[in-house]
């Protein structure tokens, strides 16, 4: 038990796909201008990484080692379609708003990192965990991103109006923020990282290494 | 003309892949660390996203639309670019090994590029053309390779100088980022 609770927080804290390890950043920071597409994109993402790995590793036996990769290719993609319509059906506004990066969770590193490193060589329950920990662990840093962003940016929370307009800092909800507030929380990561690197290290570092 | 010209200036500045659309921040991040690397990839990337997008393009109008079949878009449009960078991986070992020592490494790595994936779909939805598309993904290429010069030159100042600790490594990086995005926002009113 303790090691399956252990594959499942290390993608939300110790080997965190975006604060920690540092891939799959371009969809976290070009859509965190509101804390609904943040949500949206998170469990969009976490939907395709938890099938992906599942499948993966029901077949992990069955795919060829030589064609491994576009085989996971297809299966992405395949849940990374499903996503896109469902998403066009059900949430229009949602995905207007995010457009192109819908179909771009396809190329995301963490996904295929994670089915590399982890689904071809572990167990369903175990990929599964997995996978949960790193989409929830992408979704936690999105949402912090996001309501920062909105917050200073459009001056709302959830939508609601919390800071008057002419107190709102535009530069937060363009571009340029997107950096400044992602280098920003890398840069706690880090401080948070180092303070804890000076008590004694407990617990071992599991044998699932990070991807890139 | 001043269409095509206008597609290109808007992709290239207004429209900047990397600063402004926050495509390809995984090499932007992981590459600029050296000039020639940074140009390296930045070649090889515009290289492969410009054949993409003209692979692509006549693919969709004439093989998956006659049959309706666009809800395969996402997913033939990355099987088409990964074996296009591999044939372009085979020929150019076959053709031009002295090209191929000096840019094979990235070919590799394009694959997963968000970037070329991102503007062979963006020349669907925004219904262009055949050759503002190609004009569009050149405009897209050279933005990408501006993004990557300009960033590893920065870099290599910042190696000298003195960033707050707090903010050492990775952080200051994005900072840095944050400040060419926001001086190619100024490109806004351009067009």
């Amino acid at each position: 038990m303790g090691k399956n609770l252990k594959i499942f927080t290390n993608g939300l804290l110790r080997e965190n796909p975006l604060v920690v390890l540092m891939i799959g950043l371009c969809s976290s920071l070009a859509v965190t201008t509101s804390v609904f597409n943040g949500i949206g994109m998170g469990l969009g993402m976490t939907f395709v990484i938890v099938m992906s790995e599942i499948i993966i590793s029901l077949f992990r036996k069955i795919i060829p080692n030589s064609i491994r990769i576009p085989v996971f290719i297809v299966v992405i993609a395949t849940f990374v379609t499903i996503v896109d319509f469902v998403l066009q059906a059900y949430f229009p506004a949602l995905s207007k708003n995010m457009g192109v990066f819908i179909p771009l969770i396809v190329v995301n590193c963490i996904i295929m990192g994670r089915v590399e490193a982890f689904a071809s060589k572990n167990g369903i329950f175990q990929s599964s965990l997995d996978a949960l920990g790193m989409g929830l662990g992408y979704t936690w840093v999105l949402i912090v991103i996001s309501i920062i962003r909105e917050f200073f940016g459009a001056g709302t929370f959830f939508g609601l109006a919390v800071l008057p307009e002419k107190f709102t800092i535009g530069f937060f909800s363009s571009a340029p923020g997107g950096f400044f507030v992602f280098g920003i929380i890398i840069a706690i990561t880090v401080a948070v990282k180092r303070a804890s690197e000076h008590k004694p290290a407990s617990g071992k570092k599991t044998t699932t290494e990070g991807a890139n | 003309m001043s269409d095509l010209i206008r597609i290109f200036l808007k992709s290239c500045f207004v429209d900047n892949v990397v600063l402004i659309q926050f495509l390809a921040l995984c090499p932007f991040i992981g590459m600029t660390g050296d000039t020639g690397k940074a140009t390296g990839m930045g070649i090889a990337t515009s290289f492969v996203m410009v054949l993409a997008t003209a692979v692509t393009y006549p693919l969709y109008y004439f093989v998956l639309a006659p049959f309706g079949l666009e809800f395969l878009k996402i997913l033939i449009f990355v099987l088409v670019i990964a074996s296009l960078v591999q044939l372009v991986e085979f020929y150019l070992k076959k053709a031009a090994p002295a090209l191929y020592s000096s840019m094979g490494v990235y070919l590799a790595l394009i694959t997963t590029n968000c970037a070329i994936l991102a503007v062979t779909l963006n020349t669907i939805s925004k219904q262009y053309n055949f050759v503002e598309a190609i004009f569009y993904a050149l405009g897209a290429a050279c933005g990408f390779l501006l993004a990557m010069v300009l960033m590893s030159g920065i870099r290599q100042k910042m190696k000298t100088a003195e960033a707050p600790d707090f903010l050492k490594g990775t952080p200051i990086l994005f900072i840095a980022a944050g400040l060419l995005s926001m001086s190619f926002g100024g490109f806004a009113g351009l067009i």
